[in-house]
């Protein structure tokens, strides 16, 4: 499903007509309109357990990950745990 | 791979116990903290951590690589039953930075301690302790846990502990520098003249490092470098663990005076005439 340049754009599944631009992670990206952060979360299959997400420099509890609505120009960063000293 | 380790010496009933490391009312026995970057393979990293007998390790917490999103996360190979995950800030810059992170690495993990690290300069990694002040501040106004790692100056030192910090974190020798331990007086300074622990934290190359920091009275070693590259991890990882029992034991055992002329060990008198 996340095979590039598919996922980047959104999707085969997406209207373009309801198509809004996020930038996630630094990167602009075109998602359906409507869409949660728990539904971003899984078009880019990233394992929601693993993962914490800022949303407009708001960090977003993991329990409400379902009720945060996407806007256009939102701001989404995610992260996770990696090696350091 | 896999590295042959030497056998553990079995309880150590002839040595005297000594405390537990304790930091803001937690207790570890193992004096030994470990960085998790720099490993060739998450295989090399778990073998390093558990030959170490560490119980905490840091971490760091950076944007996930949206191209990869099914690569394992590193929490795939740490189990926080086994390990404390200690998050760092480390890379930041300013003390805005510095905050951000620590509460994206609170959410992240289990519980409110960071590491704190501001970094000042790029080619040193020597903090910026104004930024790193207003940092711990703000950290600790907001509940966290904060173990600062500073230079070695005691006058920030001071201003730390009194800002609130759990622990202050002075650096042997630059960070990845393996430079080892170079100024023991500043370290002991800090150590007499501070109430919370001291935990010396960069710099150490190897067992030797280790063992003389450890000699110096500090509380504990935060290492990473050291054992990731080392040629084998696992191994250099217990002799870290070993060293710096051996350091910690040698100053506790209170070490014979240093004079600059010969005293003989076996007796004067009785020799054939």
């Amino acid at each position: 499903m996340s095979e590039n340049g598919k996922s980047r754009a959104g999707g085969a599944d997406m209207d373009p007509r309801d198509a809004i631009e996020l930038q996630v992670n630094g990167e602009p990206r075109r998602v359906p309109g409507g869409l949660t952060v728990a539904g971003l979360l899984d078009r880019l299959e990233v394992d929601r357990r693993t993962v914490v997400v800022e949303l407009n420099r708001r960090i977003l509890r993991r329990e409400n990950l379902e009720e945060e609505q996407l806007d256009a120009g939102d701001r989404v960063e995610i992260v996770r745990f990696v090696g350091g000293g | 791979m896999s590295t042959v380790l030497p056998r553990d010496a079995g309880p150590r009933t002839s040595a005297p116990a000594d405390e537990p490391l304790a930091i803001a009312g937690r207790s570890f026995r193992s004096r030994l903290i470990v960085g998790t970057g720099k490993y060739d393979a998450p295989a090399t990293m778990v073998e390093a951590l558990r030959a170490s007998g560490t119980e905490i390790v840091t971490v760091a917490v950076r944007r996930i690589d949206l191209d990869a999103t099914k690569e394992e996360s590193l929490l795939h190979h740490l189990d926080p039953e086994e390990f404390f995950l200690l998050p760092n800030t480390a890379g930041c810059a300013t003390a805005e930075d510095a905050v951000r992170y620590a509460r994206l690495g609170r959410e992240a993990g289990l519980h409110d301690w960071v590491k704190l690290e501001v970094i000042g300069d790029q080619e040193t990694l020597f903090p910026d302790v104004a930024e790193l002040l207003a940092a711990a501040r703000t950290l600790v106004e907001e509940g966290f846990t904060v173990l600062a790692y500073t230079n070695d100056d005691l006058v920030t030192a001071l201003k730390l502990q009194d800002v609130g910090v759990a622990a202050v974190m002075p650096l042997a020798s630059p960070i990845g520098s393996g430079l080892g331990l170079l100024n023991p007086v500043t370290i002991r300074i800090l150590k007499r003249r501070l109430d919370v622990p001291v935990i010396v934290d960069a710099g150490v190359g190897t067992a030797s490092d280790a063992c003389l920091t450890m000699e110096q009275g500090v509380d504990g070693i935060l290492m990473n470098t050291a054992l990731a590259a080392a040629e084998r991890p696992a191994l250099m990882a217990a002799a870290m663990r070993r060293a710096v029992e051996a350091g910690r034991m040698a100053y506790l055992a209170g070490r014979m005076p240093r004079r600059e002329w010969a005293v003989p060990s076996s007796p004067t008198g009785g020799m054939l005439a």
